[in-house]
């Protein structure tokens, strides 16, 4: 079909809202880096100076972005992996036939998904209360000796992901329940025919099959890793000692705490060349992986 | 033998169900515990008796309806606004042939690597200037138009048969009332899913209106009920009681839509 009036007339909102509010704003913030945006500049745009690399160069003699790195890395390193190993293992566990009330334990493991984050990451906070907290109970029944778990610095960050893992694996579970779906039958049965045990076939057909549905899995994961914010926000404020602080919970402060813009655009950046690099990574890996 | 396994297997994933529900069953049992009672040891699974004196504290003097009202207003907004905007620009992509159209589409696609934060600093200077921060425009205007709401509908309405359109042309049907009364109709499912997943994204959103919101009157409850935990840390089941209010509107929701929604996850998982 060819109307160039109707054509223009449906994509032009979405065209112009995407234009205006994101496209420009993305470079925008591109030449920002570039500046000593600060909080003079924010009621008269010209006080701002371009200053070509100087904000990429303070980042890698500021303490904090290599702090801010290491835990974001190590969040998504510990993590994610995790958090797909957990998805990919609770998906196995509701594929038997035989099982019953698949959609009821489907729900209950989904349930974490939906919740709002800030809400759930302040129930977590008491979970992991020192004094009063579940975890800290259920350890001490074991003879576990009770743990500050948000409150030390090596262990804010594991209390951190165990949460994000319970938060999200609902999410890649149904994913990966969708691709185990599609893998045919007659795989299996032919595999069993040929006396292939059931590690075997799970080796040998499912996590082959299951290649692309785990690059996908894996690149939103990361994505969505890379940009850790609100529970660090609401459970450790970036503490103790910065070993929770994040990325975006820096650029946060640098940008709209301290109005350091020209910085904290720096920042996103950095950030958006990390997300395009490990997808690539992962895209490649994952290619020659199936050839 | 396979009958014990298959028993091994209902304790296992049951015992993991449980864990996965403990948090939000013990946010609302502690929620209607009285002042204090949360904070024992060993931590109480089950109120001793049930008061609702933290709900009543909510909304009498601390504007929980302010903040609910907001949320909802917000996540209303922008579902049916952005939902119109995206189904719009879907339709166009799937069945107009026009000059530019795959490579447009294409870096559309591509440009969703790039992380929203990377946004937010400009957007913020320009809704300043235009005298939007600290207004509902402010959190309405980023959300108006998704490219994943575009590709979702893009890929639905591809699968309409081009003769339906054509036999709706031919009986004189305009541009507009073919994309109004045919194909908003036949992407019904996939609209819905759509607006489930942007009320929900909306309603739990905390980045943006932290940012945008600077006036306590505006927060939505995401940002209000954070602030509110920094301020009464020790005020643990007033907390609780937030929280739920907070994430009981989407749960519910969830649990009355979770088809749409779920196959929603996997429509948006599957490849070209």
């Amino acid at each position: 079909m060819e109307n160039r009036r109707a054509v223009f007339f449906f994509l032009a909102p979405a065209l112009a809202a995407i234009g205006i509010f994101f496209v420009l704003p993305v470079a925008a913030a591109f030449l920002m880096s570039f500046t000593d945006f600060d909080i003079y500049s924010l009621g008269n745009f010209q006080y701002a100076r371009f200053i070509g690399l100087k904000n990429y160069l303070q980042l890698l003699n500021d303490p904090l972005f290599w702090q801010a790195l290491k835990n974001t890395i190590y969040f998504l390193v510990v993590g994610g992996p995790l958090s797909i190993a957990v998805s990919l293992g609770s998906a196995l566990l509701l594929q038997p036939k035989m099982l019953r009330l698949k959609g009821f334990f489907r729900t209950a493991y989904f349930a974490p998904v939906v919740t709002t984050l800030v809400a759930v990451a302040i129930v977590w906070r008491f979970v992991y209360h020192p004094r009063f907290g579940i975890l800290n109970y259920v350890l001490s029944l074991a003879g576990v000796p009770g743990i500050d778990w948000l409150g030390d610095p090596h262990w804010a960050m594991p209390a951190i992901i165990v949460m994000a893992v319970w938060k999200n694996f609902g999410y890649n579970m149904i994913i990966f329940i969708a691709g185990l779906q599609n893998i045919p039958g007659e795989l299996y049965e032919a595999a069993s025919i040929d006396g292939a045990g059931k590690f075997q076939q799970f080796r040998s057909i499912t996590l082959p099959m299951l290649a692309p549905t785990t690059l996908f899995v894996s690149i939103i994961t990361m994505i969505g890793y890379f940009q850790l914010f609100a529970e660090p926000y609401v459970m450790t404020q970036g503490g103790p000692l910065n070993s929770t602080l994040s990325i975006v919970l820096l650029m946060y402060q640098q940008g709209f705490r301290w109005w350091n813009m020209g910085y904290s655009a720096a920042l996103a950046f950095v950030l958006f060349a990390f997300i395009l690099a490990g997808s690539v990574v992962q895209s490649r890996i994952q290619r020659r992986w199936e050839a | 033998m396979q009958r014990l396994g298959l028993l091994l297997l209902y304790v296992l994933i049951t015992a993991i169900a449980a864990v996965t529900l403990a948090p939000l069953v013990w946010m609302v049992a502690a929620s209607v515990m009285p002042s204090g009672e949360a904070s024992a040891f060993p931590p109480p699974f089950l109120p001793r008796h049930v008061t609702f004196e933290h709900y009543v504290r909510l909304f009498t003097g601390m504007n929980l309806a302010r903040y609910l009202f907001n949320s909802a207003f917000l996540a209303l907004s922008v579902t049916v606004i952005s939902l119109l905007i995206n189904s719009m620009a879907g339709y166009a992509f799937a069945k107009y042939r026009f000059r530019g159209r795959d490579p447009l589409f294409k870096a559309l696609i591509a440009s969703m690597v790039i992380p929203s934060q990377i946004t937010m600093l400009p957007l913020f200077l320009m809704l300043n200037k235009m005298g939007l921060i600290n207004t509902y425009m402010g959190v309405i205007i980023p959300g108006m138009a998704g490219i994943f709401g575009i590709f979702l509908i893009r890929q639905f309405a591809r699968t309409i048969p081009d003769s339906l359109i054509e036999a709706a042309r031919i009986d004189g049907a305009s541009d507009f009332r073919i994309y109004w009364s045919l194909i908003l109709p036949l992407c019904k499912p996939i609209l819905i899913t759509l607006a489930i997943f942007t009320f929900m994204g909306t309603w739990n959103d905390f980045l943006w209106p932290l940012i945008v919101m600077t006036d306590d009157s505006m927060y939505t409850l995401p940002v209000a009920i954070a602030s509110l935990s920094l301020e009464h840390v020790q005020d643990t089941e007033l907390m609780m009681a937030g929280s739920v209010m907070t994430v009981a509107p989407v749960l519910v929701l969830f649990a009355a839509v979770q088809k749409y929604y779920l196959s929603g996850i996997m429509a948006g998982s599957l490849k070209e």
